[in-house]
């Protein structure tokens, strides 16, 4: 049966997303992480809501960079661990729409039920909910591009047997501006000027890196897989 | 016409041409660093706000240049071993990564000794310092990924896509004293125009820029050297060029 290469990223996304509501404890455990690190902030620095609110989108963000990371580990791994990657790579399909369909999947399991959960984290830490909608926004073009990038770390340390920290070593430093700009856009919001200027940044570095980071996720596949 | 190109791919070769270029990389950054220390540290004149303690810029602002420099040689090299195959790329590559990662160590180093007295601190979380740091990290990055791999030349192609998808953060870095309000002067050299700083000031900065472009030159081709007979050790020549 020959499959397009529309139909064939449907159906990898749909297999993805049905591995992980298969397991739902995945799916969650990122999320509950994302909890507690956020409550583990005013532990550790204030207890005052008024202090809070003004470090509030800075640890937003930073859990947020940090949970995602947490389940970027597992995105080529699995697969590429028991060979069903290779059957893929091996499909006929390109590699790149694989590498997009898996990354898709990752962020929708991921990046976008954490910003699902976000409005609740946020009200704890007093964010005023005029602000959510930019918060929202940007957490939604941050956590994407964060996949794409996470796709090509993943891609370069699916072969090592302790990638894990490696994984952290190389996105973190490449997730730089997508802090600055996001923090930046909800701290906007939350003091009450416009965060246009932000948001756009934002959503140049999402188009950026959904046209670029997939060919490198893949060229770094080729690198480590074959 | 692309035959000096082609030979630069040859293991042997660059081995003996690099040994021909030390010396009159050394030399000429042994003139150009005395002079420019010489001219900052003894006759330019004492800046008008910060007195004699603005003259660390001449060991500074050079090391910050080649810090993001020596990146984009690196990652210029290692696409170069990506796309055409080439060997001496990714050797490059790795020659270059522990300088680039000395010269931010010390531009931040350094720019923290300048920053107590200026400012009063020795660190501040401004644009400017933080993505010299995240370069660093970058750097590290490239240098772990690299030695992650069993296989060199696995590691090798690795090294060289991060290093060249890191690229993107080389502009932030540069331009984040523009973008953002910063406690770190703007760009005084580099502007169209009239350069921002007196031309006394400015001979020795230029002359040291100069002989830290040839010290990094004459440091590249000694670790390529090294680099060369590592990779290459299995070959007979290296046999022959060692026990000559």
């Amino acid at each position: 049966m020959k499959v397009g290469a529309w139909q064939a990223m449907t159906l990898v996304v749909r297999r993805e997303l049905c591995l992980s509501f298969r397991r739902p404890e995945q799916l969650l455990q990122p999320l509950v992480f994302f909890l507690i690190v956020t409550t583990l902030f005013p532990l550790g620095l204030s207890l005052q809501l008024s202090a809070l609110r003004d470090m509030a989108p800075g640890v937003l963000w930073v859990a947020a960079l940090l949970s995602s990371l947490l389940s970027l580990d597992s995105l080529f791994k699995s697969d590429a661990d028991d060979g069903t990657l290779e059957q893929l790579a091996l499909s006929g399909q390109g590699l790149t729409v694989i590498v997009i369909a898996k990354t898709l999947a990752h962020w929708l399991v991921s990046g976008a039920a954490l910003v699902l959960v976000s409005p609740l984290v946020a009200t704890a830490l007093g964010i005023p909910p005029e602000a959510f909608a930019t918060m929202l926004l940007s957490l939604g073009l941050g956590t994407l591009t964060l996949s794409w990038l996470g796709a090509i770390g993943a891609g370069l340390t699916v072969g090592l047997r302790r990638g894990n920290v490696l994984l952290s070593l190389i996105v973190l430093p490449l997730a730089m501006p997508l802090l600055i700009f996001g923090a930046g856009a909800t701290d906007h919001a939350v003091s009450g000027t416009s965060a246009a200027g932000a948001l756009y940044f934002l959503a140049a570095l999402c188009v950026f890196t959904c046209t670029l980071a997939p060919f490198a996720a893949t060229a770094a596949l080729r690198i480590t897989l074959d | 016409m692309w035959t000096w190109f082609y030979r630069l791919a040859s293991p042997p070769y660059v081995y003996r041409v690099a040994a021909l270029w030390i010396p009159w990389f050394l030399t000429a950054a042994a003139i150009t660093i005395g002079c420019g220390l010489i001219d900052g540290l003894g006759f330019a004149p004492p800046d008008y706000q910060q007195g004699d303690a603005f003259r660390i810029i001449y060991v500074h602002v050079p090391s910050a240049w080649m810090s993001e420099f020596t990146y984009a040689c690196m990652a210029v090299a290692g696409a170069i071993g990506l796309i055409w195959r080439i060997k001496m790329g990714h050797a490059v590559a790795a020659a270059a990564a522990p300088i680039g990662a000395s010269f931010t160590l010390a531009a931040l180093v350094t720019g923290s000794l300048w920053g107590r007295p200026m400012w009063g601190t020795y660190w501040a979380w401004d644009p400017r310092l933080t993505t010299e740091l995240i370069l660093l990290f970058l750097y590290v990055g490239v240098m772990s990924l690299r030695s992650a791999f069993e296989d060199p030349a696995r590691g090798d192609r690795a090294a060289a896509l991060l290093s060249v998808v890191g690229v993107v953060n080389l502009p932030i870095i540069h331009y984040s004293v523009v973008w953002w309000n910063s406690l770190h002067q703007g760009a005084t050299v580099a502007k169209l125009g009239k350069p921002d700083i007196e031309l006394s000031m400015l001979w020795p900065l230029l002359s040291m820029m100069l002989g830290f472009m040839c010290f990094y030159a004459a440091v590249l081709c000694i670790r390529l050297r090294g680099e060369i007979l590592d990779r290459e050790r299995q070959a007979t020549w290296v046999r022959e060029a060692v026990k000559s």
